[in-house]
């Protein structure tokens, strides 16, 4: 395949960015679109130029390393995979490619095609846990959990934290992401026990980070490689609601 | 220098208890004026870091990526190893250690791996209090399945993504620790020396890979928890960033490299599809328990394939090999990942391999199907078959998914003694970084339990047995001449590297050291090729160091250097790995050497004289290594011929 692709080059944080054009020629479509971009990049060292920098690093779609928008879509046009797991057989011969960072206040660019995601781990470090410590705990079968309850953790629990949802939202929203810690967390009696604090200071967190509101567009979900629903904000609206009611009741 | 493995006195069951109940203690006062230094945020770093934070230390954690939570751990799939025994039938820590040992070809210290299985439970107990979402039954309970040729079922598992939810507990756990302020996080840094003060480890000095800038850190300990190795291959299942740096770097200021060549090659992988390629995929392992793996009986089917004349469903059931099932009747399709990686090797080396290149084999479902429904093969293997169809752009539901096996965890690494401190004082190593705990193969669904184990149950007390007489340490500022002299060694060495202006890319001379290590330190290893491989990595280096070109400047970003430095030292490892390889004048577990095999082609060891762990010790870059040999001895265990027939 004989593609051009139009990418987003930025030298630094502070630097004014913009868009260069490059051919590659001869594609696979077999190969991944990073494997695209490794090809793209080796010329360019063959040209003694510096390569474009892109976050990557499992290229199994686990990591939640990968962040491009292409065409304007977070990890393509390909649903429920990341940009790692995308093969070239999604594109047509000839086509143009248009490659960018994803574009968030709370994602600033790094270089090219890196952004800053370290906004996600100060939400978790706010309280996206259960607060145990190593040694002491209960026998793992004295908690029973019901399946149902499981697994719907377990579809909350398999986020992979890559920014999709907010790269997708008009509002640059992380209630997806923040929702679906949320969700696991206040599924199991384990987490149950700290969820209301849980809730209130992962959305503070989330909130002083310059993350927008939820308006319901449901592109998050659309959006997300790993099928994480939207019915996790609704679950913590509630959760975030009886935390508030119980804090007044409290205070009453 | 002696070495020294430190096990403890005692029958083996008493060991550890005996080990915690006489070790010194750091006073919870003490502990404040105490600062660790953790490398790498896997399983085995980020439990250690929590876990010491938790208990009042200072530490200081380091990840190459841009967040803790993206360490390769969260790429395995398969499951978590526990001797529950919740299913009743009839596991016990004996048996997980017995068949730790046993499957790592009795090439394992029994003690190491006698604890590894002591505090198996515990792991899962941790785990599920920190809200890890096990699969369970209708009952509420955990559910187990047997893996990797277990007799018993003693897999704990989350889906297909056991490893990603037991790094975002112990993420989880660390995020709580620096939320707390007991842990500090540095996240795109990459360690490039370690600091040695008075003979002790005394720091690290790391890379800033957004600026580039060189960062001198101070701890009274330092734990290496930066995975393994297995990118001098070039393709691996491994993550992009994972590398052999921090062990390399370590090695050459002291500490031993123990079994640097036992490497594991895991049957179920997706087969190469160009030269382009960057990375190999898994395909989990579990997949063996449903799918028959087959070639064609006849070579011209074969040929057939290969040229896409004719397509596996066009092979009659007669005409079809199930060369496991044939050569191994008893355990058949699920036998350990070394005899089936072999194997596969073996039918596809003597022509009856498929796909276009021939290089594999055919893992096929429509028994399960036909046996269980399509139902049950998708509630199992969903999003595996998913995945692959992703990749592949076959329907495994409809024609037989094709695998080969791929390099996909190193058994080698950083000699450690049983409190996992490595030869230099104060330095540690755990996880997959070590050596200890699988001999010369890792059975499936061992690695998470043993980066578990290392970081949430081992270290947090083998660290404070040698940071007791630490305490009177002063915090040592990172302008001492040994940080100055160690932070010039390093700006010396990549002013070296960016002056090359070389014609070849750090990728290409990476991949003409993989394609020397996959084809004589591989899956088949013998004299001949091993002395070859030698030489031609010595002239590869020499190349490279001629010859490679790094556009851009040191102080930047600079993606080109980042992976030059990591090459440079995978170049000096792979060689390290070719002799240790030549060394071993047997075959086990992952190592196999062709001119030592039983007259039906199965590994033949020779216990009489390798039952050691090889210790390599540097003596500087143009002398040859010194081989020590720590003795293996078993007490507790029969060793026997690994017979899976």
């Amino acid at each position: 395949m004989d593609l051009t692709l139009k990418i987003w080059r930025q030298e630094n944080a502070q630097a004014r960015g913009k868009f260069e054009t490059y051919k590659v020629t001869g594609i696979s479509e077999d190969a991944s679109f990073l494997e695209m971009l490794d090809i793209l990049n080796e010329s360019m060292v063959d040209k003694v130029q510096l390569p474009i920098a892109f976050d990557h690093d499992c290229r199994e779609g686990i990591c939640g390393m990968c962040s491009l928008y292409i065409n304007g879509r977070p990890h393509g046009p390909d649903q429920g995979i990341t940009v790692c797991q995308m093969h070239m057989r999604n594109f047509k011969d000839g086509s143009t490619i248009v490659i960018e960072p994803w574009r968030a206040k709370p994602f600033p660019v790094i270089k090219d095609l890196m952004i800053d995601r370290s906004a996600f781990d100060l939400i978790i470090q706010a309280g996206g846990y259960v607060s145990v410590h190593t040694g002491g705990v209960p026998d793992a079968n004295s908690i029973p959990i019901k399946k149902e309850h499981a697994e719907l953790a377990m579809d909350a629990a398999a986020c992979i934290g890559c920014g999709a949802c907010v790269a997708t939202c008009k509002n640059a929203s992380a209630m997806l992401f923040v929702s679906a810690k949320v969700s696991q967390m206040a599924l199991l009696p384990q987490g149950k026990i700290e969820a209301a604090r849980r809730v209130q200071k992962m959305v503070a967190e989330m909130d002083d980070l310059g993350f927008g509101n939820c308006t319901n567009t449901y592109a998050c979900e659309a959006e997300c490689p790993k099928d994480i629903k939207i019915s996790n904000i609704a679950r913590m609206n509630w959760q975030f609601l009886i935390a508030k009611v119980g804090a007044q009741k409290m205070n009453a | 220098m002696k070495l020294d493995s430190k096990i403890p006195d005692g029958p083996l069951a008493e060991k550890w208890t005996n080990y915690k109940a006489s070790q010194d203690l750091v006073n919870p006062a003490n502990k404040r004026k105490i600062d660790i230094i953790v490398v790498g945020t896997g399983l085995a770093g980020a439990g250690a870091a929590a876990s010491l934070g938790e208990l009042g230390f200072n530490v200081k954690i380091f990840c190459i990526q841009d967040s803790p939570r993206r360490a390769h751990s969260i790429a395995a799939q398969g499951g978590i190893n526990a001797t529950k025994n919740y299913p009743n039938d009839g596991d016990s820590i004996y048996r997980l250690f017995y068949d730790t040992v046993k499957g790592g070809d009795y090439r394992a210290r029994e003690a190491n791996v006698y604890r590894l299985a002591e505090v198996s439970s515990n792991i899962i107990d941790q785990c599920v209090a920190q809200g890890v979402p096990f699969a369970r039954d209708y009952g509420g309970l955990l559910d187990n399945r047997s893996f990797g040729g277990a007799q018993v079922s003693r897999t704990f598992y989350a889906r297909g993504q056991t490893g990603q939810q037991l790094l975002l507990g112990a993420y989880g756990a660390l995020s709580k620790e620096i939320h707390k302020g007991s842990v500090e996080l540095f996240t795109r840094r990459e360690m490039l020396d370690l600091v040695v003060i008075d003979g002790k480890a005394r720091g690290i000095i790391t890379r800033n890979l957004i600026n580039g800038k060189l960062e001198k850190y101070f701890g009274h300990a330092v734990v290496i928890a930066t995975g393994g190795y297995g990118n001098a291959f070039f393709l691996s299942t491994m993550a992009m960033t994972s590398n052999g740096s921090a062990a390399w770097q370590v090695y050459k200021k002291g500490a031993f490299f123990g079994n640097p060549n036992f490497t594991q090659i895991h049957p179920t992988c997706i087969p190469v599809h160009g030269d382009y390629q960057s990375k190999l995929t898994l395909m989990s392992e579990s997949l063996r328990n449903d799918g028959r793996i087959w070639v064609p009986k006849n070579k011209e089917d074969a040929e057939k394939i290969q040229k896409g004349e004719l397509k596996p469903g066009g092979i009659k059931e007669e005409d079809r090999d199930y060369y496991l099932e044939r050569r191994y009747p008893a355990f058949g399709n699920l036998v350990p990942r070394d005899v089936a990686s072999r194997a596969a090797k073996e039918r596809c080396d003597a022509g009856y391999g498929v796909g276009s290149t021939g290089l594999a084999v055919y893992l096929d479902f429509a028994d399960a199907i036909k046996r269980l429904g399509k139902n049950v093969i998708e509630a199992r293997y969903g999003n595996l078959f998913q995945m692959y169809e992703k990749i592949v752009d076959e329907n495994p539901y409809e024609t037989p998914m094709m695998i080969y096996p791929a390099i996909h965890y190193t058994m080698g690494g950083i000699w450690v003694d049983y409190e996992l401190q490595t030869t230099i004082p104060g330095l540690f190593a755990a996880g997959e970084a070590n050596f200890s705990d699988h001999g010369a193969n890792r059975l499936g669904a061992s690695a998470l339990m043993q980066g578990l184990s290392d970081g949430y149950f081992v270290l947090p007390y083998t660290l404070q047995n040698y940071l007791a007489d630490q305490i009177q340490v002063a915090r040592i500022p990172t302008d001492h001449p040994e940080f100055e002299k160690t932070e010039k060694e390093i700006t010396e060495r990549q002013e070296k590297l960016m002056a090359v202006k070389g014609s070849q890319s750090v990728d290409g001379i990476h991949k003409k050291l993989g394609r020397i290590m996959w084809e004589y330190v591989g899956m088949g290893r013998n004299q001949e090729g091993l002395e070859k491989a030698i030489g031609m990595i010595r002239e590869l280096r020499a190349e490279f160091w001629k010859d490679v070109r790094i556009p851009g400047r040191i102080d930047e970003l600079n993606i080109e250097l980042d992976k030059a430095m990591r090459v440079a030292d995978f170049l000096e490892l792979g060689e390290l790995m070719a002799k240790d390889a030549l060394d071993r004048k047997e075959s086990c577990g992952g190592h196999f050497r062709e001119e030592y095999q039983t007259p039906e082609g199965e590994a033949l060891r020779d216990d009489e004289n390798f039952t050691f762990v090889s210790a390599w010790e540097y003596q500087g870059d143009d002398k040859e290594p010194i081989l020590h040999k720590e003795p293996l001895i078993y007490e507790n265990i029969e060793v026997k011929q690994r017979d899976y027939k």
